[in-house]
This record gives C-alpha cells, sequence and structure tokens, in this order.
C-alpha cells in the first residue's frame, strides 16, 4: 500500500514536471504570441495542476486532497480566462499573427465592424 | 531507506531538475520576448511553473500548508495576468508593435498592389485609432 502511494506520486511528479518543461520548449519554440500562449495556458497549467494533485495524494489526508483539487479546479477555470482575455486585448491593439498562419478570422469579423 | 522512501527521492529529484530547466527557459523568454504579450505570457507560465515547484518542496517537507500558498499564488497571477490584458488594451499598439511598420514599407515598394493593401491596412488602423479615442472621450 505504502509502495502503492509512493508509484502514484512519483508518476504524477514525473508527468506534471514533463508537462512543464514541455510547456516552456513551446514557448521558446512556437513563433508568435497568439502560439505561444497556446503551449503556455494548457501545458503549463496541467503542469502545475498535476503537482498540486501529487501533493493530495501523497499526504493521503481527505482534507488536504480536497485543498489539492479545488486548487486544481481554480487553475483549470482561470486559465482559459486569462489566455482569452490577454490574446483578445493583443489581437485588438495589433500585434500580428507569424507570417506562416494560415487565416485570421478575427481580423475580418473586426473589418465588418 | 525503505523502497518507496527511494521512489520518492528519485522522482522529486527528477522534477526539481526538470521544473529547473522549465524555469531557466520560461525566464529565456521573458528576457527575449519581443512584443509585451509575450513577456506577459512567459510571466504567467512563470507563475505556473513556481506552483510546481511549491508542490515537490510539500512533498519533500512534508507541510501541507503549503498548498494553500500555492493557491493564493495563483489567485495573484490570474489577477496580474487579467490586469496587463487591461493594460495591453489601454496602452495601444504603439512602441514594439510590428504591426505598425508595415504599411510604410509596403508604400514605400510602390506596387499598385502594395499600395492598395497598405492604403487599406492605414485605412482600419485610423479607424481603430478613432474608435479607441471616442472611446477614451466616453470614458473621461
Amino acid at each position: 500500500m505504502d509502495m502503492l502511494l509512493a508509484l502514484a506520486t512519483a508518476g504524477l511528479i514525473l508527468s506534471g514536471s514533463a508537462f512543464a518543461l514541455i510547456a516552456a520548449i513551446g514557448i521558446n519554440r512556437l513563433p508568435d504570441i497568439y502560439t505561444r500562449m497556446h503551449a503556455a495556458s494548457k501545458a503549463g497549467t496541467v503542469g502545475s495542476g498535476l503537482m498540486l494533485l501529487a501533493v493530495g495524494v501523497h499526504s493521503g489526508d481527505l482534507a488536504t486532497l480536497a485543498r489539492a483539487l479545488a486548487g486544481f479546479f481554480f487553475f483549470i477555470l482561470t486559465a482559459p480566462v486569462s489566455a482569452h482575455l490577454l490574446a483578445k486585448a493583443a489581437h485588438q491593439v495589433g500585434y500580428s499573427l507569424s507570417p506562416r498562419s494560415v487565416c485570421d478570422e478575427m481580423s475580418e469579423h473586426e473589418k465588418r465592424i | 531507506m525503505s523502497a518507496p522512501d527511494t521512489v520518492l527521492s528519485v522522482a522529486i529529484s527528477i522534477g526539481l531538475v526538470a521544473l529547473g530547466i522549465a524555469f531557466l527557459l520560461t525566464v529565456y523568454r521573458v528576457i527575449k520576448g519581443p512584443t509585451l504579450p509575450d513577456r506577459v505570457v512567459a510571466l504567467d507560465m512563470l507563475v505556473g511553473i513556481v506552483i510546481g515547484f511549491i508542490g515537490v518542496i510539500a512533498i519533500r517537507t512534508g507541510f501541507t500548508l503549503y498548498i494553500d500558498i500555492a493557491i493564493s499564488l495563483g489567485l495573484v497571477g490570474f489577477l496580474a495576468t487579467v490586469a496587463f490584458a487591461r493594460f495591453i488594451l489601454a496602452r495601444g499598439g504603439d512602441g514594439s508593435s510590428e504591426a505598425a511598420p508595415a504599411p510604410a514599407e509596403a508604400a514605400a515598394s510602390g506596387s499598385k498592389t502594395a499600395s492598395k493593401t497598405a492604403g487599406r491596412a492605414g485605412g482600419r488602423a485610423k479607424a481603430k485609432s478613432a474608435s479607441l479615442a471616442a472611446r477614451k472621450g466616453r470614458k473621461a
């Protein structure tokens, strides 16, 4: 039972840090703000959420697990909101997409207004 | 040292190294980032990585109170990102925006289609700045 708990915690720690590392690589490799946002706000959020879940599983205490789950859900709820606000502000102000982008439906929408 | 402790300490070491590399890569983006939104995205990501660090340290030391610190740090990071988004919106597209110099270059090249697209882009920019000014006037 102890071994199982340790293995579960170790798996959560390893996958969480792997997600964070992948997000950091993505934030350096992708070409413009909008694609970088896609790496940071999805993989980064899951990385930190899995770390919190690892703490909750490792403690073996229901109160701690509940707090960890609450934190996880809080991050999952707030990350898309902040990313959407930031992307909308950047696009509205005129930060351009990478030249490799295929289509920008938002700019046609803004032109119609 | 028993077997579960060994598994856990190895996982903690690997996790700390991976998080450290991720932290340094993100700091590099904050320093280099060509535009302000790039830096804001990287700072948001930095908060997430620090939350991961706090989680690993909580497992290592056994203080589960660290979870509350991580949750409040996440709240602060969310509010900071929202505030930065409002700031970018209020500041407008001056300074480091790459969109501004492009129409001038296209007009200088002299081609008919280029000047046409430049005119359209300039008109759109003018309309946008006019609407921004109108909004500012209404607010004031």
